[in-house]
């Protein structure tokens, strides 16, 4: 039986490091570790193949700001073989505060969360579409669905992430392709770790790569992890502007 | 109340220990699964560095069984990753939920001392962070003294970053197992005599309220590793604690019953049978909460090791005065341990017969009953084991551990435990 090929971009993510344990546990397979920190990635692989000694694990490193680099990378992963799965797990969770007084963090922080994730998704989409298989999986937010005055700009990026998800699942409706978008509340990670000292309740790692993994599995368009976020979202999107000003959120 | 810092990567460790931690004393300390029940894995300072996230595998050979990985990897996770290649933990305590550092900080010990000695044995090497002289490896070649205060040295010589272990083969998940219902204590070292040396594991439950010529009464169980049978890793099947008691559900009444009940349940004096792994090695692991079975107020474990010469005798004496204090619980253990030397300065194992039992938590009665056994213990020069020591006096440990001071020597001076603090005032 054949490996699968998946991509992941961003592999040093604690989600998407997750998400690669489940799959190498499953079945052994053929992983590519896209990251910005190849020290780090490097011992992730180790990890992985610790774990699955037939599964083979690839660390590659690229400018993720950069357009011509990131198709460059992503011609050479899919020149040989194509690709089942590719996720798109980076980001960066910024300090708001820090994006409202200093316009070069706004400004990198919408790059990384934004723009990145679209240009490595772009470039798969281009290959997914010559072999129409494939699945491409995009890590979005909750905070993406609403903006709100505690995180907006992380919030915009990723937004902009689903507007653009929403795209290409209307382009690739009706083909082999499958687009998902996921959007995790916020995950006990090192990210929000920041959050965890004043009380907030996160999501397991383990329930939320779980649900990622089988999302992608099924083909499942849109997933919010953990799922009570659906809920949750829908009443926050649909707040009148006089209720929602007053929310200290 | 210990205040967490995330440690996911070694550069999390020396961010943490170079920079100026609270006042007013300025240390802290690794912390794993925090299985130790008393306060060896507590800072003195209330910060630790939770190393839990840091769990990964540096590398493994599936030829040689030798595995290297982040000191934050549980033995359960470790489990799951060695089982399906065929390899097994060398020594494993009685629950796998307790980090590798954990492991090699407490030189735990398991069924198996008899014949594999401590976990310690195993290891071939660690890397530390050491606060001056930043990354280190030891080894019983490469800076030996600093290996030897780091096994069993309860996380104090630096915060262990990684651990190569040598696994032993296995063929199967399951384990011969055999039980054996015996008498009185006379019973038990006479089994232990007979069967512990061709045995893998040997372990014995006992009733320690039975009284007169039924002290000492209980199950001796044996095992071995099957040679035929599947090698999957089994996940947790945990059952949560389905209410959380105020009070104690062990008290007198209870407990005679239940340990009357418990040394029956098993009708016939000889079975043998074919266990899975986990419920040979990890019973209480199934039961997700069992300590608090022990109400609000908690338990406290009291373990002790007495040396073969005055075993028989002192065990009887530890019983009798257990059993007229109409205190104890039903997780009272008893297995003699061999004589394979560990590398580690502060490891608890001695050649003799070691006693663990859990007592809810009821003062002044529990320290009166510690003061009698402590004496007994050490007028036989026995000791306590500090992953489950709260009470240990510093006269005690310093007599027992009386190379205590060359871990002090080495100690990192930003670790401090309030264990520590406690005895070697």
């Amino acid at each position: 039986m054949t490996r699968k090929r998946i991509v992941i971009v961003g592999a040093t993510s604690a989600i998407a490091e997750q998400c690669a344990r489940l799959w190498v546990a499953q079945s052994p397979v053929d992983l590519v570790l896209v990251a910005r920190n190849v020290n780090k990635a490097s011992v992730i692989a180790s990890d992985l193949k610790a774990r699955s000694p037939d599964s083979v694990i690839e660390v590659l490193q690229t400018d993720f700001l950069d357009a011509v680099a990131i198709k460059k990378l992503v011609d050479t992963i899919t020149q040989d073989r194509v690709v089942d799965i590719a996720l798109i797990a980076h980001g960066s969770l910024p300090n708001q505060k820090g994006c409202e007084q200093d316009l070069e963090l706004n400004q990198s922080t919408l790059q990384l969360n934004a723009i990145s994730p679209v240009l490595f998704a772009e470039a798969f989409a281009m290959h997914m579409e010559k072999t129409n298989s494939g699945t491409l999986a995009l890590i979005g937010s909750v905070a993406g669905d609403r903006g709100r005055k505690s995180n907006y700009v992380y919030g915009a990026a990723k937004g902009l992430v689903t507007r653009y998800a929403q795209g290409l699942q209307h382009r690739f409706a009706n083909t082999g392709i499958k687009v998902v978008l996921i959007k995790p509340g916020p995950t006990d990670t090192p990210m929000t770790s920041h959050l965890k000292k004043s009380g907030a309740n996160l999501a397991s790692l383990d329930c939320v790569a779980e649900e990622i993994v089988s999302s992608i599995e099924s083909g499942k368009r849109v997933l919010y992890t953990p799922k009570k976020w659906s809920v949750i979202m829908m009443i926050i999107r649909h707040l009148p502007h006089f209720v929602f000003k007053r929310l200290e959120i | 109340m210990q205040h967490a810092n995330e440690i996911c990567w070694p550069q999390d460790v020396s961010n943490h220990m170079t920079q100026s931690l609270c006042q007013p004393i300025n240390s802290t300390l690794a912390f794993g699964m925090g299985r130790s029940y008393g306060d060896s894995c507590l800072a003195v300072s209330d910060q630790v560095l939770l190393m839990r996230g840091m769990d990964r595998m540096l590398s493994a050979n599936w030829e040689d069984g030798v595995i290297h990985a982040h000191a934050g990897l549980t033995l359960d996770q470790l489990i799951n990753i060695t089982l399906p290649q065929g390899w097994f933990l060398p020594v494993t305590p009685g629950t796998r939920f307790v980090t590798l550092g954990g492991a090699v900080a407490n030189d735990v010990h398991g069924k198996n001392h008899h014949s594999m000695g401590t976990f310690g044995r195993h290891v071939s090497k660690l890397t530390l962070f050491r606060s001056v002289e930043g990354e280190v490896t030891c080894s019983a070649d490469q800076q030996p003294d600093l290996f030897a205060a780091t096994v069993g040295g309860l996380g104090l010589t630096g915060v262990i970053l990684s651990v190569e272990l040598q696994l032993q083969r296995v063929i199967s998940n399951q384990i011969n197992q055999r039980c054996i219902k015996f008498g009185n204590l006379e019973e038990f070292f006479a089994l232990s005599e007979q069967y512990s040396s061709s045995n893998e594991y040997s372990v014995a439950w006992i009733d320690c309220l039975a009284r007169n010529k039924k002290t000492g009464r209980g199950h001796y169980l044996l095992g071995n590793h099957a040679k035929q049978g599947a090698l999957h890793a089994m996940k947790k099947t945990r059952i949560k604690m389905p209410f959380d008691p105020s009070v104690s559900m062990i008290n007198k009444a209870t407990l005679k019953s239940f340990n009357a009940l418990y040394y029956h349940r098993q009708i016939r004096k000889d079975i043998q049978s074919l266990v899975r792994y986990d419920s040979f090695f990890y019973p209480l692991d199934a039961i997700s909460g069992w300590n608090k079975m022990y109400g609000k107020q908690g338990f406290q474990q009291y373990q002790c090791v007495i040396p073969d010469d005055s075993a028989r005798e002192v065990i009887l004496a530890i019983l009798n005065e257990i059993s007229r204090s109409g205190t104890g619980s039903f997780l009272a253990v008893l297995k003699q341990f061999g004589n394979l030397p560990s590398p580690g300065i502060l490891s608890f194992p001695m050649s003799g017969a070691t006693l663990a039992l859990d007592f809810p938590q009821r003062e002044p009665e529990n320290m009166r009953l510690f003061e009698k056994l402590d004496a007994l213990v050490h007028e036989a020069r026995g000791r306590l084991y500090p992953a489950k020591d709260a009470h240990m006096s510093a006269v005690h440990f310093q007599r027992a551990y009386p190379n205590w001071q060359r871990v002090e020597n080495l100690r990192d001076p930003r670790l401090l435990s309030r264990f520590w603090q406690r005895v070697t005032q």
